[in-house]
């Protein structure tokens, strides 16, 4: 379930480790390990060719052979390569200083272009709260134009279509109304194309041509193979666009393709987009993804999102009331709900810096099924407020109460009691000894 | 679908002083096309055993044993029949990650067995994504066909229940039943399609009659995991594999199969409704060769 690439390094770092010294054969393997990782990961070939090339010539430059540490060497050269092909940090949006943005969406059919529009105007709005309306441009798929409508209601943000109109017409025509009607950024959504569709690919050169947008984004698909290069590159022959949208970087994707991209076609990649929520989108940070490739997890993102969904002062009353051991139902019910705020069990759990072995032997013990903690939410909500208040209180006929009205068995409710009272007394703990953590977890 | 491997002559030219630097080139080509590394180094290693053990000093030779590896592990486990019981309604469920192109599959499916005579029920349970439903509908439309759907976010099972109930009273032959895409490693969502099957069991009295997962041609190795997750938690009976009217070359077919023999069935190669074939392993060779 997590990445093979941040497994395989890990396995070879740390057979290295253990031997102290590195020799040049085990450089030698070491590259190689290196280099079936990538490929794994569908990293393009001749990409990969080069990383080793520069990895190497770096690792025989610093004489790391000799080095009482060759292995932190050997990782620090890997991760700086890797942050380098990377690309740059997403420099995030540059609005046009006169009249709307205009920006344009494009990529393969099925790459994501619709919900990323749909994430980009969210993001925009929440972000910077200017207003965003978006241009449906797709005459081709079904329900498309619905599709978009549908979305686009929920976020509270209009769509023009025309029917009758072929795609530039429906483009232009958009943008002038939109422009009119005072929006401050327009996105164009288009149809999903093929890079070698001769007659798709003049048109959207066609609509580039007619509205001429201020941003273009090529939207692709994290999981594409070694074709994902040609796909950036053909596009950007014909069509040349500002950044990358990566999609489907859920938690299995390697996402070699986002190592490959820039590389080649030198287009950073400004965005990326890690789940089926609306929120699920953010700027692109090449330490950040580095960091997961090497299993460093991705606590920066993970302390991100507790922050925006935890207050500082709500912080600081539960530690408080940990520190006084205070802790009650009510308290826990809020940052069970705060977890889930954040997103899915696994999600989190991949961004939390634990080595990819023992991530996987763990994941294999415990159960990550986030409909465990709909079943103590269900528990807790069956409480009386006096109940959640004073856990002691809770004797036999309550906790007989309390399974009849959430459906689950008094067995439950004792375990649950009993895991409560024991995080209790670990947080009070943990707060004496090791200060004050201010995570809400 | 483009050339898995180019130009075999000229690199044969290009290397006539070393053989390895020839080999390491195919096994790049190869790599590129998607397929594993593990599978490749198999495949290279039984055609240099080969090659040497008959003395073949012609790359045009080699390629054809490339070729015939190649077709041996497409061979493996074939099987394109889809499985349409005596008794009908026969029940297709149709599963995959997000965009692999599952309704259109499910449209382009509906419509052979339409040419067939068949009578198709559509069942629009993916009441998730935004305007779905409707994207079935307007196929339902097209091809004049029934087709069951409930409101958005209503549980998709009920979807299920709800049209083989219709399937049976209304004597159709076939249920194709479109979901809503999904990460093989979202465990809620994998669970609500184990429920789905069991609804379906409990309403035929035997397993769905296919159970069909949708793989997009350009994806990388990550397919792998795809159909391992998804056989694990569903017991799959193929695959069909869209959009090979790509520029891809569809090589992850050749690792899936080699590691995970699921059988794929069919094929997507294009916009249109008739699009659709069952897969053939030489005709899919030919074209990695041509």
């Amino acid at each position: 379930m997590f990445d093979t690439l941040t497994a395989r390094f890990e396995d070879l770092f740390y057979k290295i480790k253990n031997k102290g010294k590195l020799s040049p054969t085990d450089l030698d393997s070491a590259l190689r390990e290196i280099k079936l990782a990538l490929l794994e990961a569908d990293v393009n070939f001749k990409v990969v060719k080069e990383f080793l090339e520069n990895v190497k010539t770096k690792a025989t430059g610093e004489k790391i052979l000799e080095s009482i540490t060759p292995y932190q060497q050997v990782v620090k050269i890997v991760n700086e390569e890797i942050i380098k092909m990377l690309g740059p940090s997403s420099g995030g949006i540059s609005f046009s200083s006169s009249g709307p943005t205009i920006i344009m969406v494009m990529g393969l059919q099925g790459s994501g272009k619709t919900s990323s529009v749909i994430k980009l105007a969210n993001y925009i709005n929440s972000k910077f709260s200017r207003k965003v309306s978006i241009v449906a441009a797709d005459i081709y798929r079904p329900a498309a134009v619905q599709q978009l409508k549908d979305m686009a209601k929920n976020i509270n943000v209009d769509v023009f279509f025309q029917s009758g109109l072929d795609p530039v017409s429906i483009s232009s025509k958009g943008v002038e109304f939109f422009r009119k009607n005072g929006s401050d950024v327009i996105i164009i959504d288009t149809a999903g194309r093929l890079q070698i569709d001769r007659d798709m690919m003049d048109e959207i050169a066609n609509i580039r041509k007619k509205i001429n947008p201020h941003l273009i984004y090529l939207v692709l698909d994290a999981m594409t193979g070694q074709e994902a290069v040609n796909i950036a590159y053909g596009f950007n022959e014909k069509v040349e666009y500002d950044g990358i949208i990566m999609t489907k970087l859920d938690s299995d994707t390697r996402g070699g393709a986002a190592l490959s991209v820039y590389h080649v076609v030198k287009k950073p990649i400004e965005f990326i987009s890690t789940g089926e929520k609306i929120e699920d989108f953010d700027l692109f940070h090449p330490e950040r993804m580095a960091s997961r490739i090497l299993g460093m997890g991705d606590i920066l993102t993970l302390v991100e999102k507790a922050e925006e969904v935890v207050s500082e002062k709500e912080a600081k009353l539960i530690e408080e009331k940990i520190y006084k051991n205070e802790l009650n139902f009510e308290d826990f019910i809020s940052q069970l709900r705060s977890i889930k705020k954040i997103g899915s069990l696994d999600k989190i759990f991949s961004m939390i810096p634990v080595p990819a072995i023992n991530k996987n032997k763990v994941a294999g013990k415990i159960n990550l099924d986030d409909s465990y903690i709909d079943r103590i939410e269900a528990i807790i909500n069956s409480m009386t407020v006096e109940e959640r208040r004073k856990p002691h209180i809770i004797n036999g006929s309550r906790r007989k109460r309390i399974a009849k009205g959430s459906g689950s068995s008094v067995t439950e409710i004792n375990k649950l009691l009993k895991q409560f009272s024991k995080t209790r007394q670990l947080l009070k703990q943990y707060s004496g000894t090791k200060g004050k953590s201010g995570m809400p977890f | 679908m483009q050339k898995l491997i180019r130009n075999i002559n000229y690199l044969w030219n290009k290397f006539k002083n070393d053989n390895r630097l020839f080999w390491d080139e195919l096994e790049e080509q190869m790599i590129a096309g998607d397929i594993s590394i593990d599978t490749t180094a198999m495949i290279l290693d039984e055609v240099k055993k080969n090659a040497y053990s008959e003395n073949i000093n012609d790359p045009e030779r080699i390629e054809t044993l490339i070729k015939s590896e190649i077709i041996k592990i497409l061979e493996i486990n074939k099987n394109t029949e889809l499985n349409i019981p005596h008794e009908p309604p026969a029940v297709f469920l149709i599963v995959g990650v997000n965009g692999t192109g599952k309704t259109s599959s499910v449209a382009k499916l509906a419509s052979m067995f339409k040419k067939d005579g068949k009578k198709v029920l559509l069942s629009a349970a993916d009441t998730y994504r935004a305007a779905a439903v409707e994207q079935l509908q307007h196929y339902a439309e097209k091809l004049n066909l029934d087709i069951v759907y409930h409101q958005k976010f209503s549980d998709p099972g009920a979807v299920v229940y709800d049209s083989i109930e219709k399937a049976k009273a209304k004597g159709i032959d076939i249920v194709l039943i479109d979901t809503a895409g999904r990460m093989q490693t979202s465990h809620n969502l994998m669970e609500e399609l184990k429920k789905i099957k069991k609804v379906i069991s409990g309403r035929i009295n035997r397993d769905a009659d296919e159970i069909l997962l949708v793989i997009d041609s350009t994806t990388g190795q990550n397919a792998k995991k795809q159909v391992e997750l998804f056989n694990k938690s569903l017991n799959l009976t193929g695959i069909i594999l869209t959009k090979t009217d790509s520029t891809s070359k569809g090589g992850i077919v050749i690792t899936i199969k080699n590691d995970l023999k699921v059988p794929v069935k069919l094929i997507t190669s294009g916009e249109k409704l008739d699009d659709m074939s069952y897969f053939d392993a030489v005709k899919f060779t030919d074209l990695l060769f041509s």
